[in-house]
Formats: C-alpha cells, sequence, structure tokens
C-alpha cells in the first residue's frame, strides 16, 4: 500500500451509481464466476471420458437444486459476459462511445443477458418435458 | 560531455518498443471473438447432451467436428480465462507475495484445466 492515505481510484463511495460503472463491474464479476465454470467443463469432459459412473455422478450434481441454480448463475454470467464482451470488441475499434449511445448500450447488454437466459432455460423445460 | 560512455543504440537497446507491448491485449481480445462462436457452440451441445444417455453423449462428443471444436473451446476458455484473472489480480492484489502467488496458482490451474479437459476429449475420441 501507499505511504499516503489518498483515495485510490476508482472510489465507488464518491460516485453515484450509473449503467456505465455497474456493467464494467458486472463484467469483471461474472468474468471470475465463468472461471469457476470452466472447471465445470473440465469436470464433465472427465467425467465423460472416466464412464457411466462418474457422468451419473455429475449428472446427479447438475439436476440437484444447488447444481441447477449455479447453472442458472453461470447461464446469465456468459450471456452478459459474452454481450458486453462484444459491445468490448466494438468499442475495442471505436464504436459506441457518445454518451447517448454508451448508456442505451448498457442496457441492451442488460436486458439482452436476461433474454439469452431465458431463451436458454425455456430450452431446457421443454426438453425436459419432451423427455 | 557526458561520463556515460556506452554509445546511444547501447543505451536505448531494450528499453524502446519491441512490438510485443500489446501482445496481452491482443490474445484477450482474439480468444474473445474465437469464444463467441464457440461458447454459442458449446451451449447447443450442453442443449443436445440434455435428453442423451451416456452412450448418446460420449458419441457427440466422439464426432471429429465435435471434438475439434470442444478442443478449440477448451484452448480459448482457458487461456481468455488466464488472461482475464491476471488483470483482476495485477488492478486488486497490492501485497506483493499474495498477488505473485495468485498470479502463478492462477496460470498453473488454467494450464492444468486445459490439459485435463483435452486429455478427456481425446480420450473420448479414441474410446475406451
Amino acid at each position: 500500500m501507499p505511504a499516503t492515505a489518498r483515495p485510490l481510484s476508482p472510489h465507488l463511495t464518491v460516485y453515484s451509481w450509473q449503467i456505465q460503472m455497474v456493467t464494467s463491474i458486472v463484467h469483471r464479476g461474472t468474468g471470475i464466476f465463468l472461471a469457476l465454470g470452466a472447471l465445470l467443463v473440465c469436470a464433465g469432459l472427465l467425467a465423460l471420458a472416466s464412464g457411466p459412473d462418474a457422468y451419473a455422478t455429475l449428472s446427479a450434481f447438475c439436476r440437484s437444486w444447488i447444481g441447477v441454480l449455479l447453472l442458472i448463475g453461470w447461464t446469465w454470467s456468459l450471456a452478459f459476459h459474452l454481450l458486453n464482451g462484444i459491445r468490448h470488441l466494438l468499442q475495442d475499434v471505436g464504436l459506441g462511445y457518445e454518451p447517448r449511445v454508451f448508456v442505451r448500450n448498457g442496457w441492451l447488454v442488460t436486458a439482452g443477458s436476461f433474454v439469452l437466459t431465458a431463451l436458454v432455460w425455456a430450452c431446457v423445460l421443454a426438453q425436459r418435458g419432451a423427455a | 560531455m557526458s561520463a556515460d560512455l556506452r554509445t546511444p543504440i547501447k543505451i536505448a537497446q531494450g528499453l524502446g518498443s519491441a512490438k510485443h507491448g500489446v501482445h496481452h491485449f491482443m490474445v484477450q481480445r482474439i480468444t474473445a471473438v474465437a469464444l463467441i462462436g464457440l461458447c454459442l457452440w458449446a451451449v447447443w451441445i450442453a442443449l443436445a447432451m440434455l435428453q442423451m444417455d451416456y452412450a448418446g453423449a460420449h458419441a457427440l462428443i466422439a464426432r471429429p467436428l465435435n471434438a475439434v471444436l470442444m478442443l478449440a473451446f477448451i484452448v480459448a476458455m482457458f487461456w481468455h480465462t488466464q488472461l482475464g484473472l491476471q488483470v483482476v489480480i495485477e488492478d486488486y492484489v497490492h501485497a506483493r507475495g499474495i498477488e505473485l502467488t495468485l498470479q502463478i496458482a492462477v496460470k498453473f490451474i488454467c494450464f492444468l484445466g486445459a490439459a485435463a479437459s483435452a486429455l478427456a476429449v481425446i480420450r473420448i475420441v479414441l474410446g475406451r
């Protein structure tokens, strides 16, 4: 830590909350959470390679209430990180920096992440009904 | 007259741009672009596997196209994860010892995750 106790940027306590900072923070948060999801992908492939017993164990965990809760969380995190990531890529080539557009895109990404999550879980429920 | 007897080129070498200052930035973006398609594909695969039994799911991943895409997904995902977590740690962990430990741990875990996943895919493709 620095010798003087000056506040470091970003000093969140003095900002009024706005969509620009929330999407930025949530992008990081979902990224960290998705890192754990990467380990689930790894576990899934290892279970599939190991045999029916390991696969059944992982399958049962994914169908438990905590598993479903985690999977819904990962679905939304992926949807948000994906859409906001595309927004970041567009910003990297210089698009969408006008304040009005920047704010609008923030809300588009947020709404889109919930729409995508709902779509995926509608598919899950439909397949469950069919099976 | 300068007391420094080194030639100007000797002083400049190793200090200026070596043209890889944006390497981290670029790899993060390139893996991001790859992951747009690969993530959508992976979600589709996961949904397809829902209504399959073990043998069906195994056969699905064993198909050459799916196996190759899965390997690409694994590499891009763990690489992107490592780059992202590295920046988060750089930004928020200010104790040097803890930071170094976390940075190395993240790199090791991401590599092991990718290697284990890749081995699993290869084992699925080759059958058991």
